[in-house]
C-alpha cells in the first residue's frame, strides 16, 4: 500500500466523475436535471471506443464520445423543456435508453484493443520536486483537462455574465425571460454541454483512463455517483471535484486493501477470506449515501439548496416560476 | 407564401377520453419497435427477421408463453410496489435490491435452516414468503427513513442500495453457502419449491413442462389489493393527495413522514416477495443474477401502466415477452433498448394528454 499510488489513482479515476459531475452542475444550474448520466456516459464510452476502433484514431473517438453524449442529452432536453415531461422519469428513461443503445451498438466490441489517448508529462511543472511527480507526470492527458476544467467552470458559473444568465434561468426563469434571456435556448445549450461532458466522462473510461469496453459494466454506477456528488457539492464544481478525487482514492484504497497479508501488524481479513472483498465493493455506494446524508444536513443548516427552478418546466405566462 | 395548414397546440380543457392513455401507451410500444428496427438496420442486421424470431421465441408455444408469465410474475409484484410509491411521488427505484434481499432472507429459511426441513411444505413456504416480505420491507425502510427524516434523495439511495444488495448476496453465495465453490447455493430441498403447473402433468398431460408457478397468484393478489387500496380506501386517497399536492396534504393533517415509511416498506415488501417467489418458484436456490433487471423493468412497467396496478398485469406480460425473447436473440441489449425507448416515448407522448394538437386549414381572407 503506497500513499502516492493511491493519490495518483484517485486523481486519475476521479477525473471521470468530475467530468460527469461538472456537466451535471451546468445542466442543473439551468434548471434541467439529467438523471440519465449513467446511460449517457455509457453511450459516450461506447461511441468513443467504437470510433477509435473503426478509425484507429483515439482523438476521433474522443470527439465521437463527446458528441454522442451531447446529442443523446438533447433528447432529454426536448422532453423536459418543450414537452414539459417529468424530468425524473425522463432522466431514468434516458438511463435505460442509453444502456440499451450502448449494448446494441457496442455488440462485439468487448475485448478489442483500440488506440487510446496518450499519457503525458506537463513540461516544467513535472520537474517540480515531489509535487511534479505526483500531480503532473505520466497522467492521461484528460486528467490535466480535468485540472483546468474545475477552476474554469467555477469561474464561468460564478464570475462571468453568461454564467450569471445560466444561474438566473435556473433560479427564476420568468425574471430571466423578462430581461430578454432566452430561457429555452439556455436550457438546451447547457443540457447539451452537460451531455457532452458526460460523454467525455464515458470516453475517458473507455479510451483513456481505464481503457476498455465491458458492456454495461463499463460505467458500473459512476453516473449515479456523479449525480450524488452534485447534490453533495451543492452545485459547486470545486467541492464536487474534491469529492470526485476522494472517491477515486477510496476506490484504489479498497483495491489495495486486498493485497497485503497484514495491515499495521494485524492479520488482513481481506487477504485470508477473499469473499470479504464483496463488502469492500459496497463501500463506494455506502459512502455515497453517507455523503448525501451529510450533505443534506449541511444544506438545511445553511439553507443552501438546489437551483429553485430545478426540474420545473418553464411555460411563459404560466403562474409559478 | 404561408403553408395552407396551421398547427397549433392548445391546452386540453375537457376530460381525456378513457381509451386514450392506453392507446398512447400502445402506440409508444409500437413506435419503440419501429425505432429499434431502424437502429438494427444501422448495425447491419435484418430487423424483420429478428422481430419475427423475437415473437416466436416469446409467443410461439404454450411453453414459451408460460415462460413469459414466469418472467412477468416478479414484474407484477415489483411494478405494483412502484405504482404505490410513484403515486406518492416517491421515486424509489430500489426494486432490484429489495428483490435480492427478499430472495436472501427467504433462502435463509432453508440454508440455516430456520425450520426442520421435514416440516410441512405449507409451513416452510409460508415462512419463506414472510421472510422475503421482511427482507424486502426492511431494505425499503432504509431509504424511507433517509427520505422522511433526513430529506435524502431517494432515487440515489435506492440505486446505491441496489449495488450494495448484489454484493451482499454475492458474499453469501460465493462464501458461506456456496455449493462446492460454485457461485450458487445447493439446490433447495423440494419442500421449498413453489408448486408448478408441471406438477399436475400426471393427471393433466397438457401441463407437462409448463413452468408457471404459484408466485403468479401472489402477484395477481398483490396487484388487485393495491389497486383496491389506491382506488377506494382512505389511505389510498391520502397517498394520492400527497403525490398531487404535499402542502395541501399537510394542511389536511396527513402525516407525510409516516406515509413515506409505509409506502417504502410495502413496495419493498412486494419486491422482496418477488425475490422469494423467484428462488422458490424458478431457480430453487440462491445464485447470482437471479434478476434479469426486474427492478429496472418494473419502473418502466409502472409508468406505462400509468401507475394503475391492474394495468401493470398485462404490461408485465408484454415485458415478460421482451425478456424471454431478449434471452435468445442477438444483440443482447435489444430488449433493454426497446424498454428504454418505450418509456421515453410514453413520457414524451404524455403531452398529448395535456395538450391537443390541432391542424386547421388556414382561413382564406375574404375577397
Amino acid at each position: 500500500m503506497n500513499i502516492e499510488a493511491i493519490i495518483r489513482a484517485g486523481l486519475s479515476t476521479g477525473t471521470i466523475l468530475i467530468f460527469a459531475a461538472i456537466g451535471e452542475i451546468l445542466a442543473e444550474r439551468s434548471g434541467v436535471m439529467n438523471l440519465g448520466l449513467e446511460g449517457v456516459m455509457l453511450v459516450g464510452a461506447m461511441a468513443a471506443f467504437k470510433t477509435s476502433h473503426v478509425t484507429q484514431n483515439a482523438w476521433l473517438g474522443l470527439i465521437a464520445g463527446i458528441l454522442a453524449g451531447g446529442i443523446l442529452s438533447l433528447a432529454h432536453g426536448l422532453v423536459s423543456i418543450h414537452l414539459q415531461a417529468d424530468q425524473t422519469v425522463s432522466g431514468l428513461s434516458l438511463t435505460f435508453l442509453g444502456t440499451g443503445l450502448a449494448l446494441v451498438l457496442g455488440e462485439g466490441l468487448t475485448g478489442l484493443n483500440v488506440p487510446t489517448l496518450p499519457n503525458v508529462d506537463i513540461p516544467l511543472l513535472s520537474s517540480i520536486p515531489g509535487i511534479g511527480r505526483i500531480f503532473f507526470s505520466d497522467f492521461n492527458i484528460l486528467v490535466y483537462v480535468g485540472y483546468i476544467l474545475i477552476p474554469l467552470s467555477w469561474y464561468f458559473i460564478f464570475k462571468t455574465r453568461p454564467g450569471m444568465h445560466l444561474r438566473a434561468v435556473g433560479e427564476k426563469p420568468s425574471a430571466a425571460d423578462s430581461l430578454g434571456i432566452n430561457v429555452y435556448g439556455t436550457r438546451y445549450l447547457y443540457t447539451f454541454i452537460g451531455g457532452c461532458l458526460a460523454g467525455l466522462a464515458g470516453a475517458s473510461i473507455s479510451i483513456a483512463i481505464s481503457s476498455g469496453w465491458y458492456s454495461n459494466l463499463t460505467t458500473s454506477g459512476q453516473g449515479w455517483i456523479a449525480i450524488a456528488l452534485v447534490i453533495f457539492a451543492r452545485w459547486n464544481p470545486i467541492p464536487a471535484a474534491m469529492g470526485g478525487y476522494l472517491f477515486g482514492m477510496l476506490r484504489r484504497f479498497t483495491l489495495d486493501l486486498q493485497g497485503p497479508m497484514s495491515i499495521l501488524g494485524f492479520r488482513n481479513p481481506f487477504f485470508y477470506d477473499h469473499n470479504l472483498v464483496f463488502f469492500l465493493q459496497m463501500v463506494p455506494f455506502l459512502l455515497t449515501i453517507i455523503a448525501l446524508l451529510w450533505g443534506s444536513g449541511a444544506a438545511r443548516r445553511k439553507r443552501l439548496g438546489a437551483p429553485t427552478a430545478l426540474g420545473v418546466p418553464y411555460v411563459r405566462g404560466e403562474r409559478g416560476m | 407564401m404561408k403553408a395552407p395548414f396551421k398547427i397549433s397546440v392548445e391546452k386540453r380543457m375537457e376530460e381525456i377520453p378513457k381509451w386514450m392513455p392506453a392507446a398512447i401507451s400502445l402506440g409508444a410500444v409500437l413506435v419503440a419497435f419501429i425505432i429499434s428496427g431502424i437502429i438494427l438496420l444501422f448495425t447491419g442486421s435484418n430487423p424483420i427477421r429478428i422481430f419475427r424470431f423475437f415473437f416466436n421465441a416469446a409467443f410461439g408455444s404454450w411453453g414459451a408463453f408460460s415462460d413469459i408469465l414466469v418472467k412477468a410474475t416478479p414484474l407484477i409484484m415489483i411494478g405494483t410496489g412502484y405504482c404505490l410509491a410513484f403515486k406518492m411521488n416517491i421515486i424509489s427505484i430500489g426494486g432490484e435490491g429489495q428483490f435480492y434481499m427478499g430472495a436472501f432472507f427467504a433462502s435463509l429459511v432453508v440454508l440455516v435452516p430456520l425450520v426442520p426441513l421435514d416440516s410441512p411444505k405449507i409451513l416452510v413456504l409460508s415462512l419463506m414468503a414472510l421472510m422475503g416480505i421482511i427482507g424486502g420491507g426492511l431494505y425499503g425502510l432504509i431509504p424511507g427513513v433517509l427520505k422522511a427524516y433526513f430529506n435524502v434523495n431517494e432515487i440515489i439511495t435506492t440505486l446505491m442500495l441496489n449495488y450494495v444488495a448484489v454484493n451482499w448476496n454475492n458474499y453469501w453465495i460465493f462464501g458461506k453457502y456456496s455449493d462446492a465453490g460454485f457461485q450458487m447455493t445447493p439446490t433447495f430441498d423440494k419442500v421449498a419449491w413453489l408448486p408448478r403447473l408441471a406438477d399436475l402433468s400426471k393427471n393433466i398431460p397438457f401441463f407437462s413442462g409448463i413452468t408457471l408457478h404459484l408466485g403468479v397468484v401472489f402477484g395477481l393478489i398483490a396487484a388487485v389489493l393495491i389497486w383496491v387500496i389506491l382506488k377506494s380506501s382512505r389511505w389510498g386517497y391520502e397517498i394520492t393527495l400527497i403525490g398531487d399536492n404535499p402542502r395541501a396534504a399537510e394542511y389536511a393533517g396527513v402525516n407525510i413522514k409516516r406515509n413515506i415509511l409505509l409506502v417504502m416498506v410495502i413496495s419493498g415488501a412486494l419486491a422482496g416477495l418477488a425475490g422469494m417467489s423467484e428462488v422458490t418458484g424458478v431457480v430453487h436456490r440462491l445464485q447470482e443474477r437471479i434478476s434479469t433487471n426486474y427492478g429496472f423493468s418494473g419502473v418502466i412497467v409502472a409508468w406505462l401502466a400509468k401507475l394503475n396496478p391492474l394495468a401493470v398485469i398485462p404490461i408485465s406480460i408484454l415485458f415478460g415477452g421482451l425478456i424471454v425473447a431478449g434471452r435468445e436473440i442477438q444483440p443482447s441489449g435489444l430488449s433493454f433498448l426497446i424498454q428504454g425507448l418505450t418509456l421515453f416515448l410514453v413520457i414524451s407522448s404524455d403531452i398529448l394528454l395535456r395538450y391537443k394538437i390541432r391542424i386547421t386549414r388556414r382561413q382564406e381572407k375574404a375577397l
